[in-house]
């Protein structure tokens, strides 16, 4: 039954700041070595900002948790060193498909065009993208992971905080200048700030299952609302590596949480699924959830990301992806406000963002949820009339919801330069850029996004007028070329066509004309400055 | 004469959605079929048009029926 089969262990370390005589003083501490957390330390470490992660246990593995890995996420992941192994060891697909009974509703791509590195999505056992993130943390020799390592008290100051830490050894007392808080739904840094954590908590079981077997399914997405084997409940199947599956089943707001998860009645259930009785279970537990957040990500010198700032239901697979760009948001900003390159109001600009975001995935998440788990006799007769209609009427299909998949959000941010020019193109200012197959100065193939990586960069289509300076600039046709076209439709480009790229690859700016002094202007705002002005 | 729009019209079906579950939210199911009565109403008058009405009366009467198993 719950046995792990694959489980990292790593080790408790007595560290030179345990034996100081004062506490020692770190720029930025990470509690929490979750994928939030790693991110967050690698991609600052990576900066060159020495960092400290904490961890209360000092392993990997309880639990399945986490699955699917967007495309957004993917593209962080690879900027930070990681995506290859999560890449080969994943399930890619793209496909989602909606049942009802035994009948096709309808099927979904999440991503119909070609000229992307990244997939739309991976599914991958958490275990293996956290083993896979503490590998790349412990290639960077200004990332210290400290495992065992469990922050007991919390004093903030005006120019950070002093964290006493329990050990097997006994405790000791760090001083940080930053506390980034990346330590999970039931935060304890949280609650030793006696912060509220506020929402709607959903009243529906879910049943959530591992199950090892060789399974004809295709690797794509199925979503069964009142499945045949599964009387009036909803059902929702994905692949995992290593011919694991994932089941997720409805089970009504009244069924008995422990009754549930015994083997008598989950093996019955999965083999009415199944088919057969040819698989094994890896791993079984019941959950409710709760869409909550912070009504604040950033309290002083203290900053929290992922979970601990924010929780939605699994529908959309907006847990993990959503944690993970939290981090992607504010390492280049903690990094240039450490480096003194931007003012430490920059921070700011990580709560309004990101604050945004779990604004639009817990409304999504809420909304799927309201979809799948109809809460009163009227609600299920709305949700009945959707699913018969979506079999007539098109645009019933469209408000058939079983989970709208994660996608990254477009930043409506003072970090953003207005747009003054009118754009067509799938390029929006303060989204991710698209990706785009383009070749480098020899010829050979680079994707856009590689060729970016985290720096601020212009981007600028020549037409014969002097070369924008500041940032990094990036010359297309010359640094960058275009061979496919791929660039020029996607950014809707033009001879004169200036792009400003922020460190987290956001769109900043674009003119179809820039001017220096515009260019200037932008890059200050980007970075915090009032009014685009140092 | 116009005749009944079957193609999605809304640019945010998800929160239109949600927006006629909250306007039931804490209803009894009388008052539920009430609103529902109400705003049927409503929304007539707001067509305007008689034979569009009609059309939405027999997709909705359609959809009703149960689901032939068909070989695609």
């Amino acid at each position: 039954m719950n046995t792990r089969k694959v489980l990292y262990q790593y080790g408790y370390r007595r560290c030179p700041d345990q034996d100081r005589p004062s506490p020692a003083r770190h720029s930025v501490v990470v509690v929490g070595a979750g994928p939030v957390g790693l991110c967050t330390a690698i991609d600052l470490a990576q900066r060159g900002i020495p960092v400290v992660l904490l961890d209360d246990a000092d392993r990997i593995g309880e639990g399945s948790r986490g699955i699917c890995y967007a495309k957004r996420t993917l593209e962080i992941l690879d900027r930070l060193g990681v995506a290859e192994p999560c890449l080969e060891k994943g399930v890619t697909w793209k496909i989602g498909k909606v049942f009802q009974n035994d009948d096709l509703l309808y099927a979904f791509d999440l991503l119909p065009e070609e000229g992307h590195k990244m997939p739309a999505f991976i599914n991958l056992q958490q275990y293996y993208l956290e083993h896979a993130l503490v590998e790349r943390a412990a290639a960077l020799p200004n990332l210290e992971i400290r495992w065992r390592n469990k922050v007991v008290d919390l004093k903030r100051h005006n120019d950070g905080a002093k964290l006493t830490i329990e050990t097997p050894e006994g405790l000791y007392d760090l001083d940080a200048e930053w506390i980034v808080a990346a330590d999970g739904a039931r935060s304890p840094l949280r609650a030793m700030l006696g912060l509220a954590f506020q929402g709607e908590a959903f009243e529906d079981r879910f049943l959530i299952a591992d199950v090892k077997m060789k399974g004809d399914f295709p690797p794509e997405r199925w979503f069964w609302f009142d499945p045949p084997f599964h009387d009036g409940q909803s059902a929702l199947l994905h692949k995992q590596p290593d011919d694991v599956w994932r089941i997720d089943l409805q089970l009504g707001r009244d069924a008995d949480v422990r009754a549930e998860q015994a083997p008598e009645r989950v093996m019955p259930r999965l083999r009415q699924m199944l088919g057969h009785d040819n698989f094994s279970l890896e791993w079984v537990s019941v959950y409710t959830f709760q869409c909550r957040r912070l009504e604040r990500f950033v309290h002083g010198r203290v900053v929290f990301a992922g979970d601990a700032a924010h929780q939605v239901s699994p529908f959309g697979a907006r847990g993990a992806n959503s944690g993970i760009q939290d981090a992607d948001n504010l390492a280049w900003k903690l990094d240039l406000v450490l480096k003194g390159e931007a003012p430490e109001r920059l921070i700011e600009s990580y709560d309004l963002e990101r604050s945004a975001a779990a604004d639009e995935n817990i409304g999504h998440s809420t909304r799927s949820t309201d979809f799948i788990a109809p809460r009163s006799a009227q609600e299920l007769r709305f949700r009945n009339a959707a699913l018969a209609l979506a079999r007539h009427a098109p645009f019933a299909k469209r408000m058939v919801n079983s989970g709208r998949l994660s996608m990254p959000s477009t930043y409506d941010t003072p970090l953003s330069t207005p747009d003054v020019d009118t754009w067509s193109g799938s390029a929006r200012l303060g989204a991710p850029l698209p990706d785009a197959p383009m070749q480098d100065r020899n010829g050979r193939p680079i994707w856009l996004l590689d060729a970016i990586g985290g720096e601020e960069t212009i981007l600028h289509v020549p037409n014969g007028a002097q070369l924008p300076t500041g940032s990094r600039v990036l010359v297309i046709g010359d640094d960058l070329i275009d061979a496919h076209g791929t660039f020029a439709q996607r950014f809707d480009a033009s001879p004169g066509s200036t792009y400003l790229v922020r460190p987290d690859q956001h769109l900043a700016a674009r003119w179809r004309h820039g001017t220096p002094s515009l260019i200037k202007g932008a890059s200050y705002r980007l970075r915090g400055f009032e009014g685009g002005h140092a | 004469m116009t005749t009944l729009t079957t193609e999605s019209r809304l640019a945010d079906p998800d929160q239109t959605y949600r927006t006629l579950i909250e306007a039931h939210r804490g209803l009894s199911d009388e008052d539920s079929a009430a609103l529902n009565s109400r705003l049927v109403l409503i929304l007539a008058n707001h067509i305007g048009e008689h034979a569009v009405l009609q059309e939405a009366i027999a997709l909705a009467k359609q959809s009703m029926e149960p689901v032939e198993p068909t070989s695609e």
